[in-house]
């Protein structure tokens, strides 16, 4: 009886320290996401306060605050030099294709992803195709491109265009192309429109419903 | 409340400073004052000896930037005896990418050794002016009696992921043409960089 009693106080003993342990770790993980939102908070206001300009600007990006883990992962991924992925931007098949360029370093690249693949889900039966051309590094593909393809389960179809000479492909997808990134090709056939800028969704949405 | 702002925030629409805009090749750039690593104010009309200059927007944040400073490096000092000095110039709004603030810029500076001027655009006045949307982005300027005419955008070279295999040095070819009184054969050039941040 004595011995069994003793076992039951070690096994609340140690209970109760690991628990106080999760809850300590608990707690402080907490606090650091109050404290890193409440940074990001403020330099929110100041960016916003800063703006002499009017209310129509304000804060445009962040850093995507959940930062992929550079574990690398092998999965198929397709490669193309622009020769190569130029097909893709002059398909006629009666789809509407909207092809965004971007990488996972920019940061309203990754911001504006979601409301691709929100469209690439919400519209596949009517006709429309997502690509997400990534612009990522080539050395950098299983470490940083891969993992985030995984972590974030994209669901379009996602290729890397490798060609270092950006200055004989960059006016093939269009000549107003400044070269920043993100930017996206809408075309249904030969019918083509190019947008150097940030999308909503609803923005997104709106210029794929005027080619339905 | 945090919360509350930042989502707020966060659904504020970008501004697109667009394409076409700002100063085209043959276009006299005004000059500007802006404020150096050290806290003094730059300007083009310090440069009394100057034949020109190479106007490069960069910034610490960008992955094609840092992948150009080494060549950026090298510009200026190939350059600058010759009376065409590198002027960097970090457009980015720094409440954005904290990375780039004027004591990120001194830091990075020192770390790499820059030799030429790294001015912060801090009231994001100058870069629109020269119309520039990304970085890195150059503009290579020729001093005349009639003031800074722009005689190249663009690009430094054509391959910005290895600098032994680049074909074409289109900065280096732009300067070299204007210091020989030689039309530049190639005056806009494309590449991509990060947007500047807003």
């Amino acid at each position: 009886m004595k011995i069994v009693l003793r076992k039951t106080s070690i096994y609340f003993l140690f209970k109760c320290l690991l628990n106080y342990k999760i809850f300590n770790e608990v707690l402080f993980s907490f606090m650091l996401m109050k404290l890193k939102l409440l940074f990001i908070a403020i330099l929110l206001m100041v960016s916003c306060g800063k703006n002499k300009k009017g209310n129509d600007i304000s804060a445009s990006e962040v850093e995507p605050i959940e930062h992929v883990e550079t574990k690398a992962i092998d999965i198929p991924l397709e490669i193309y030099d622009y020769a190569g992925l130029e097909t893709f931007l002059n398909l006629k098949d009666d789809k509407i294709h909207v092809v965004n360029f971007w990488a996972t370093w920019c940061a309203p690249c990754v911001k504006e992803l979601p409301y691709f693949e929100k469209l690439n889900d919400a519209y596949k039966e009517k006709g429309v195709e997502v690509m997400l051309v990534s612009l990522d590094f080539p050395h950098l593909y299983d470490k940083k491109l891969k993992p985030f393809i995984v972590k974030n389960n994209l669901q379009s179809k996602v290729v890397a265009l490798d060609d270092a000479d950006m200055n004989a492909w960059i006016p093939k997808v269009d000549e107003s192309w400044s070269g920043s990134i993100p930017a996206t090709v809408i075309y249904k056939n030969g019918d083509s429109h190019f947008y150097e800028q940030s999308f909503t969704y609803e923005e997104l949405e709106k210029e794929v419903k005027k080619m339905l | 409340m945090s919360v509350a702002i930042l989502v707020l925030c966060l659904s504020a629409f970008t501004l697109n400073i667009g394409a076409g805009e700002g100063y085209k090749v043959g276009d006299k750039a005004e000059d500007f004052s802006l404020k150096n690593i050290d806290g003094k104010m730059v300007s083009l009309s310090d440069y009394k000896g100057a034949k020109g200059f190479i106007v490069t927007f960069t910034c610490n944040t960008c992955p094609y930037a840092v992948m150009y400073e080494d060549r950026i490096i090298a510009l200026n000092k190939k350059y600058a005896p010759m009376g065409y000095p590198v002027i960097a110039i970090m457009p980015n709004n720094v409440a954005v990418k904290p990375g780039d603030a004027l004591p990120e810029m001194k830091k990075r500076a020192e770390k790499k050794g820059f030799d030429f001027p790294y001015l912060i655009d801090a009231d994001q006045t100058v870069y629109p002016k020269f119309g520039a949307t990304k970085t890195p982005h150059v503009f290579v300027l020729e001093k005349t009696n009639s003031g800074n005419i722009v005689q190249y955008i663009g690009a430094i070279d054509d391959n910005y992921k290895d600098a032994s295999l680049v074909r074409t040095k289109y900065v280096e070819l732009a300067v070299d043409a204007l210091l020989g009184s030689k039309e530049i054969k190639e005056k806009e050039t494309k590449a991509i960089g990060c947007s500047i941040k807003v």
